[in-house]
């Protein structure tokens, strides 16, 4: 394979992997948990775009929007549902002091409802959908043939990696939102509001998974209602070899997992490339194994008492 | 968070529970399979909560066990004189052999067993969270592996033909087994330990508890019994695939752990009980039930929305499940 080919493949795949582990990041630092709603946000902001029905071939929704307006629409959609999710269920489980394994539950009941509602509304069967047809072209990039959808996920990855940047750097909601993932109750003394920057996180986090179904549709044109669970579990994983806490690092580490992903592909014997998952999550434990405090993490790695 | 001690009591009591519920089974047939299926999610919800419970670690990769522990008790008892044909890659000397089931069962359970210590080995240097998403990466690896490891699991196609030997009482003699086998642990030593790390970690840590290794036991005993439940329900479909053991088993049985109370063995045996009944009315309903004023009937999948709000309203109402966190005992 190609260098440029696999540069472009390992980067379209991790900017997808560092999105979706964006968004688990920035709510694990206000509330120390771990979203597994988040690939089910994907899923839903994707069946967003159809009128949900049981028959096999389902009329475009969203999908039929002009192009600046599907975008916006599946976003905001998107981020709505991550708000709701918080309003209507983290918020009370939260309110009463619930701890680490019982937030991570909830997030996987969350998850879990909201798959169950998508398969009651439009069946298990996989459908299709067509968005941003005119991505879907091969153009020539430094001497190879790559998809102009790979590039567009790339190019549009950076942009919102630096939007959110320049959101948590130069903005009072955004220092806000450092301050409490830093400290949770020192920021509270110093006139952080716990709620609001708690919904802050879950909207930006949301947003972000409206981008990735975006991205992800758009390349791939399926609708399952598992769709979103493998790119979460890229995103918890990635957040863990990351190195919890790390926004930098959850980034980082999405990168690191495509990479590994793709070079995998490529690498390994042809006959054992259907079990390149096994050999990931092999090379994932390693990692943990050799530095449970994450790849990209410097200095103790332990919590401090 | 404190925990009773466990006693003896528990264990009588609870198998008393047990028993009387085998003998409703037998005396209403139409109940029997929801007896079987709940004891047999009682026994996997219990594997689950030794590890969950005494650690305070969320396992999402012990469907994985009873993956392995169904395939591995399969290996001896699958469809006599044919194995080699379904299977083609298991070696003459296994196929030559055929055990009965409860042997072949601890078999499937030590060979849980033994994946579990070297997986734990590997995964429990890692803390809370982290150890949480390790173990659903080792979900992952073992479904993969198993679905590709054609030879020996028949792939993504299912395996038929096992013995259908697990009935009322031999589901109620492997709940019983293992609820034995979870409170003499909880009463151990290494289960006074390894709840003292989940207390307080560094702590224990300073008062000389060796948390990783007693995490390890903890979570090989988990193991082997969740395997028991996983050959317990192969040998009771008669057929086992891959799909069987992934999220829908893994979501399921945490589901009963936490209704029920997710710290008590108590609370994992009431919420495979209540849940498994739950999904039965409903699955009932929904094949519609005729009364006097027409046929009752709900629609398909409401069962999977309704144990998903349950689940979140227990979480939200009573955080700490239906037995709130005490054990159940008659003699008290």
């Amino acid at each position: 394979m190609n260098l440029v080919q696999l540069l472009v493949d390992s980067l379209a795949l991790g900017s997808q992997y560092s999105l979706v582990a964006l968004g688990i990041g920035l709510i694990f630092g206000v509330m120390r948990m771990i979203n597994f709603a988040q690939g089910d946000l994907i899923t839903f902001g994707a069946y967003m775009l159809v009128v949900p029905t049981v028959s096999d071939v389902a009329p475009p929704m969203i999908a039929a929007l002009p192009t600046p307006l599907l975008i916006a629409a599946t976003i905001a959609v998107v981020a709505l549902a991550a708000l709701l999710t918080e309003r209507l269920a983290f918020r009370s489980v939260r309110r009463k002091g619930a701890d680490g394994p019982t937030l991570l539950i909830t997030s996987f009941a969350i998850g879990y409802f909201i798959q169950s509602v998508i398969l009651f509304l439009n069946t298990g069967r996989p459908k299709s959908v067509s968005i941003l047809p005119e991505l879907s072209q091969q153009i020539v990039f430094a001497g190879v043939r790559v998809a102009l959808v790979d590039l567009v996920t790339i190019i549009a990855s950076l942009g919102l990696l630096l939007t959110v940047g320049l959101f948590l750097n130069r903005t009072r909601g955004g220092i806000a939102l450092r301050a409490a993932a830093e400290d949770f109750l020192m920021a509270r003394l110093i006139g952080v509001k716990a709620d609001r920057v708690i919904a802050v996180a879950f909207l930006v986090s949301g947003a972000l998974a409206g981008a990735v179904t975006l991205m992800f549709v758009a390349k791939t044109g399926v609708l399952d209602f598992r769709m979103g669970v493998p790119l979460a579990i890229a995103g918890f994983v990635a957040t863990v070899i990351g190195g919890m806490g790390s926004l930098t690092g959850a980034v980082l580490g999405g990168f690191a997992l495509g990479l590994a992903s793709t070079l995998l592909q490529s690498l390994l014997p042809p006959d054992l490339r259907p079990a390149r998952d096994a050999f990931l999550y092999g090379l994932v434990i390693l990692v943990l194994l050799v530095r449970p405090q994450g790849l990209f993490v410097f200095g103790p790695g332990r919590e401090r008492v | 968070m404190k925990s009773p001690p466990p006693t003896a009591g528990t264990f009588v009591s609870l198998a008393i529970v047990v028993i009387a519920l085998a003998g409703l089974g037998y005396l209403m047939p139409g109940l029997s399979r929801t007896v079987i299926e709940s004891f047999i999610y009682a026994t996997l919800v219990v594997g689950l909560g030794v590890f969950v419970g005494n650690t305070g670690i969320v396992s999402f990769g012990h469907a994985s066990f009873a993956m392995i522990g169904a395939y591995g008790a399969a290996w001896f008892t699958c469809c006599e004189g044919m194995r080699q044909v379904f299977l083609p890659g298991l070696p003459d000397i296994i196929a030559a052999i055929n055990l009965p089931l409860p042997v072949a069962a601890l078999v499937g359970m030590g060979i849980a067993a033994v994946v579990a210590m070297f997986a734990g080995a590997v995964l429990l240097r890692l803390n809370g969270v982290a150890a949480s998403i390790g173990l659903l990466s080792f979900l992952f690896m073992v479904k993969t592996i198993y679905e590709n490891w054609d030879g020996w699991t028949s792939g993504q196609s299912s395996l038929v033909g096992l013995p259908m030997e697990v009935g009322i009482a031999q589901a109620a003699a492997g709940l019983i087994f293992v609820l034995c086998l979870a409170l003499i642990y909880q009463g151990s030593a290494s289960g006074l330990l390894v709840r003292a790390a989940r207390e307080d970690e560094v702590a224990s840590r300073s008062a000389g508890v060796r948390v990783w290794r007693e995490r390890l036991i903890c979570f090989t005993l988990s193991a082997a019994i969740t395997a028991l439940g996983g050959v317990m329900f192969a040998h009771y479909l008669g057929s086992i695939s891959v799909v069987q053991f992934w999220l829908d088993l893994t979501f399921l049985t945490l589901a009963m752990l936490v209704v029920g109370g997710r710290n008590t063995i108590t609370g994992a045996v009431v919420g495979a009980l209540v849940i498994t009944s739950l999904r039965d009315g409903l699955r009932t309903l929904e094949n519609g039930v005729p009364t006097p004023f027409g046929i009752a009937e709900i629609p398909e999948g409401v069962q999977e929305i309704a144990l998903a709000l349950l689940l979140l309203v227990v979480l939200v109402a009573r955080p700490r499940g239906i037995t709130g966190g005490r054990e159940f005992n008659f003699f008290r």
